[in-house]
């Protein structure tokens, strides 16, 4: 079964990356952007079918490894 | 006095810091990640570098590693840990000290030497050090330290933060700091102080003939504390 999860920076945390990009979208023409944040997306192949279990061993990696929850929220957003 | 220098896939400061150890007395052992067992060791060193080329967060991959189990039970029964750019990276992603190492924040990675401010001095790293403010080199691309509020007065309560980015005259204005570190932290310590996790390296400046000494200043005040 395969689980996403988006990894994004919590809001208080500076993204120079998203500013740059939100800048440079500026300069390309497309003004009517607030702001930009970047984050990261996985998509995970799981040795499992029931989605419940599989969900919660994705949100266990992204606990683990793929979030660093100093700075970073986590959200799973899909199973298929 | 013994040193162990763990070696990841990607650490590229691993020789530098044996040469120094070496230099300066220790008796240093080269220790490859994924072994499991450290050898008897006086202090562990986890060197700069770009382990496992950065991949998802620096250092959190290399944090995962079989070795870095036996790191965190030496660190936890009092054993001196430290960690050096990359090493400091893996430390936060271990868990060993707070806090987290962001993109530097003007985005351009920084290579130049800088002056920082030793702050606390109640600790075998820094203890008996004649120099309040040395000369050492930077070399990255994430080590605006960074820590939520709660955390930030927990490490100042607890006078954790090791080193601060100044200018030779000590002083610690936001201007000469490179990479919008909070509080312009280069260096931050566990509760216990027994783990150091800094950003400059002071392998870098052990002989008159590279770009400076203060780093044998360091080492040879290291290893008269730990005698």
């Amino acid at each position: 079964m395969k689980v996403s999860a988006v990894i994004t920076l919590k809001k208080d945390v500076l993204d120079p990356q998203g500013k740059v990009i939100h800048e440079t979208l500026d300069g390309m023409g497309f003004n009517s952007v607030n702001e930009v944040r970047q984050g990261k997306y996985f998509e995970i192949d799981v040795k499992e079918n029931d989605p419940k279990k599989a969900k919660d061993l994705v949100e266990d990696m992204c606990k683990k490894l793929l979030a660093n929850l100093v700075i970073e929220n986590y959200k799973i957003i899909e199973t298929q | 006095m013994k040193s162990s220098v763990i070696t990841f896939p990607g650490s590229n400061c691993d020789r530098d810091m044996d040469v120094a150890l070496t230099k300066f007395g220790f008796k240093n052992k080269m220790v490859w990640h994924n072994d499991q067992e450290l050898p008897k060791s006086d202090l562990i060193v986890l060197p700069g570098g770009f382990s496992y080329g950065d991949y998802l967060r620096c250092g959190s991959m290399a944090s995962k590693s079989k070795i870095m189990h036996s790191v965190i039970n030496f660190a936890k029964s009092g054993g001196l840990v430290m960690g050096i750019c990359n090493g400091f990276q893996i430390l936060v992603e271990s868990g060993l000290v707070p806090g987290v190492l962001l993109r530097n924040k003007y985005l351009q990675f920084i290579c130049k030497n800088v002056h920082v401010k030793v702050d606390n001095k109640e600790n075998t790293f820094f203890k008996n050090l004649d120099k309040k403010i040395l000369e050492f080199h930077i070399a990255h691309n994430e080590g605006n330290y960074f820590c939520t509020n709660d955390q930030l007065k927990e490490i100042e309560d607890n006078n954790q933060i090791a080193i601060y980015y100044c200018d030779q005259n000590g002083n610690t204005d936001d201007q000469i700091n490179p990479n919008g570190s909070i509080k312009n932290i280069a260096g931050i310590f566990n509760k216990e102080k027994n783990v150091l996790g800094m950003m400059p390296h002071p392998e870098r400046m052990i002989d008159e003939s590279l770009s400076g000494e203060d780093g044998s200043i360091f080492f040879k005040n290291l290893i008269n504390n730990i005698k």
